[in-house]
């Protein structure tokens, strides 16, 4: 905000002085890059048979992240989808953490007992990644119940995709959020496919989020959700209306996902050209002509790229020389005494 | 000392926790203004006010799903799903999300909620709103059961289930609304995971839960009154944890073993027992052990019909009795 305005864009350090700034311009860029760089590396991992059974990956959907990340505050709740390695990385979850997880080794987020759909690190407020369609929604609902009734000023919010506007959960949750006003934001990642069919071949509507919004008495909101600096300006209003007692948004961000559903789909149902069209909206790369355009200089990012690299390529190697979990934390945590005795 | 019925013992429990913590706050359908379908809830809204007591949208996830994401950021949430058929529709919360979450987080995640319902037949509302589901929830881990028997029961096992950091579920039988019983004054708290012995015998042991508790103990009268034959009768109380050393110690001094259950018989409560008592009590038994359940069908509407299926006390006197002497 205190930028100075009058420097020349290209200009080394120059500033943005408008809403968003410099400094948080390059958080999020730099929160997208780490997402891109980790799911690519998950993806070579896969490959290598290093990350066991499924995953869901975020490549092409890295500025939904990024932006809403980025405007919250802290003590603001993420839920989570099983793609959701990008929202616990954008909280600030370590990229060792994560893909220690997908790795099913013992330094993972939760020492492999949760797996690649699961991500939850309550520290940074990622409150779980839920693997049914439209669990958390309710969920979300009910954190933000809490917050309501505590007088509490944090934001939960809950990411999903295109598909989960089709199951019975989300419109239960969208009803219930509405009219009991909660503080809580629904992000639609409408990434055009369910898993492999059209989201538009199965919904009524053509936007399968937005245009439900009226039955639940909520403005119809669809944003491109390519460009973090739209994500983030939108993600900042929702806050501020559900921080100030106005209730909760369902925001449709139009997306691509780059990759298939999950690791089994190569995705082959996609027309030809499809991929291509949409790699020339890549979030980062528009991302990159914003910040060139704003003043960034090439080096600057490119540091940045660096930096990321090595770190992914530093956790790659912990993660690959760390052990499996032990057996002796099979039985631990089924119930809260820290066991799982249902006997005496 | 004063009498209540079964369905003012709910209140009262849930009052007395609601009083106590106000971290309590309570959802259901129609459980607020109304005061609930089987009048369970009346005043409640009244003493504890909009914000604590809540009406809810006919939406079973959504009651659910936020006591959930309320318990895991702090509070100690009460649902109530009207009829527990209902389970049915809301079951991914059950068996997938806050049974699951602590061990899937690797106990980063807690849920210390209880899911309260009307459980079981004698009012004759036909196959979807009278079935005994206690052992749709047994079966998976993370979970707490309890279907208590007593006014007083109801009052000590709720506020345990409140004050239990694990997700319980707690049955409240529909046909013991309007049932008595003397209740102490002052604060009740009991104890989950505990076995009731409520009335001693030494010629067999009869395991019964809910309803099937009060139809035991006639049947036990009517054995010692009319055959001499001196049964104890075992309130299970909790499914999980379950008691074994209680049962178990019945067996040990009975020799023979009797379970008396409302669920249909596949894969009922009683069958579990009867396999850890195969394997740990077989040489305590003089007998085979038997299970007097409902038959597996769904459950029909007729009154008539209705009350042919679930076990009476007739049914398992003369179950007993024949077992006891052939």
């Amino acid at each position: 905000m205190a930028k100075v305005k009058d420097r020349a864009p290209g200009t080394a350090g120059s500033g943005l002085n408008d809403d968003i700034g410099e400094d948080k311009r390059l958080a999020m860029y730099r929160t997208q890059v780490v997402i891109r760089e980790a799911e690519q590396r998950a993806f070579d991992l896969f490959l290598q048979n290093l990350v066991k059974g499924t995953s869901h990956l975020s490549l092409g959907q890295e500025a939904v992240a990024a932006g809403f990340a980025g405007a919250m505050q802290k003590g603001d709740l993420s839920f989570c989808t099983y793609r959701g390695h990008a929202h616990t990385l954008a909280r600030g979850v370590s990229v060792e953490k994560v893909l220690g997880e997908l790795m099913q080794r013992d330094n993972g987020l939760m020492r492999g007992k949760g797996g690649s759909m699961h991500l939850t690190s309550v520290d940074h407020g990622v409150m779980g990644s839920y693997a049914i369609i439209g669990a958390h929604l309710p969920i979300a609902c009910g954190a933000a119940w809490r917050a309501q009734y505590k007088g509490d000023k944090d934001v939960s919010v809950c990411f999903f995709g295109d598909g989960t506007t089709n199951i019975g959960a989300f419109h239960e949750a969208l009803n219930f959020a509405s009219v009991w006003k909660l503080p809580v934001i629904f992000v639609c990642e409408n990434n055009l496919y369910m898993e492999y069919t059209p989201i538009a071949d199965v919904t009524a509507v053509p936007n399968p989020a937005a245009d439900r919004a009226s039955s639940y008495g909520l403005e119809r909101i669809v944003i491109d959700g390519n460009d973090a600096d739209v994500v983030y300006r939108t993600a900042q209003a929702a806050y501020q209306k559900a921080r100030a007692g106005g209730g909760p948004s369902l925001i449709e961000c139009l997306t691509y996902r780059h990759s298939g559903h999950s690791r089994a789909d190569p995705a082959k149902y996609r027309p030809e050209g499809e991929l291509e069209r949409w790699k020339q909206r890549d979030p980062i790369k528009i991302y990159r002509e914003r910040l060139l355009q704003f003043g960034v200089s090439e080096k600057t990012m490119a540091d940045i790229d660096a930096e990321v690299r090595k770190m992914v390529d530093d956790a790659t190697e912990v993660c690959k020389a760390a052990p499996p979990p032990p057996a002796d934390i099979l039985t631990s945590d089924v119930y809260a005494d820290g066991g799982w005795a249902w006997r005496n | 000392m004063a009498e209540l019925t079964y369905r003012d013992a709910v209140i009262r429990g849930i009052a007395q926790e609601m009083e106590r913590d106000p971290d309590v706050v309570f959802l259901g359908e129609d459980v607020a203004k109304p005061g609930g379908v089987f009048k369970a809830t009346v005043g409640l809204y009244e003493m504890f006010g909009p914000l604590r007591v809540r009406d809810t949208p006919i939406s079973e996830q959504a009651i659910l799903g936020a006591a959930m994401g309320a318990a895991m950021t702090g509070l100690k949430p009460i649902a109530e799903i009207m009829f527990s058929d209902f389970f049915a529709v809301c079951f991914d919360y059950i068996a997938n999300e806050f049974s699951k979450s602590r061990y899937m987080s690797n106990g980063q995640v807690k849920c210390p909620l209880v899911v309260r319902t009307g459980n079981g037949a004698g009012v004759h509302f036909g196959a979807q709103h009278s079935q005994s589901v206690e052992n749709w929830c047994m079966m998976i881990p993370g979970l707490k059961v309890v279907a208590p028997s007593s006014p007083t029961d109801v009052i000590g096992l709720l506020a345990a289930s409140v004050r239990d950091p694990d997700p319980v579920i707690f049955f409240e039988h529909k046909s013991l609304y309007a049932s008595k019983g003397e209740v102490p004054d002052g604060e009740i708290v009991d104890q989950l995971g505990t076995a009731k012995i409520v009335k001693p015998g030494k010629d067999a042991t009869i395991l019964a839960l809910a309803l099937m508790v009060p139809r035991a103990l006639e049947a036990a009268e009517t054995l010692k009154s009319e055959h001499g034959i001196d049964c104890e009768v075992v309130d299970v109380r909790s499914l999980v944890p379950l008691d074994t050393q209680t049962i178990l110690g019945s067996v040990a001094r009975t020799h023979r073993l009797f379970t008396v259950e409302e669920n249909p018989r596949l894969c009922g409560w009683g069958a579990e027992i009867m396999s850890i008592a195969a394997d740990e009590a077989f040489y305590d038994l003089d007998g085979p052990p038997v299970r007097i359940t409902t038959p597996h069908i769904p459950l029909p509407a007729a009154d008539y019909l209705e009350d042919i299926v679930l076990p009476t006390p007739q049914r398992i006197a003369e179950t007993v009795r024949r077992s006891l002497n052939s």
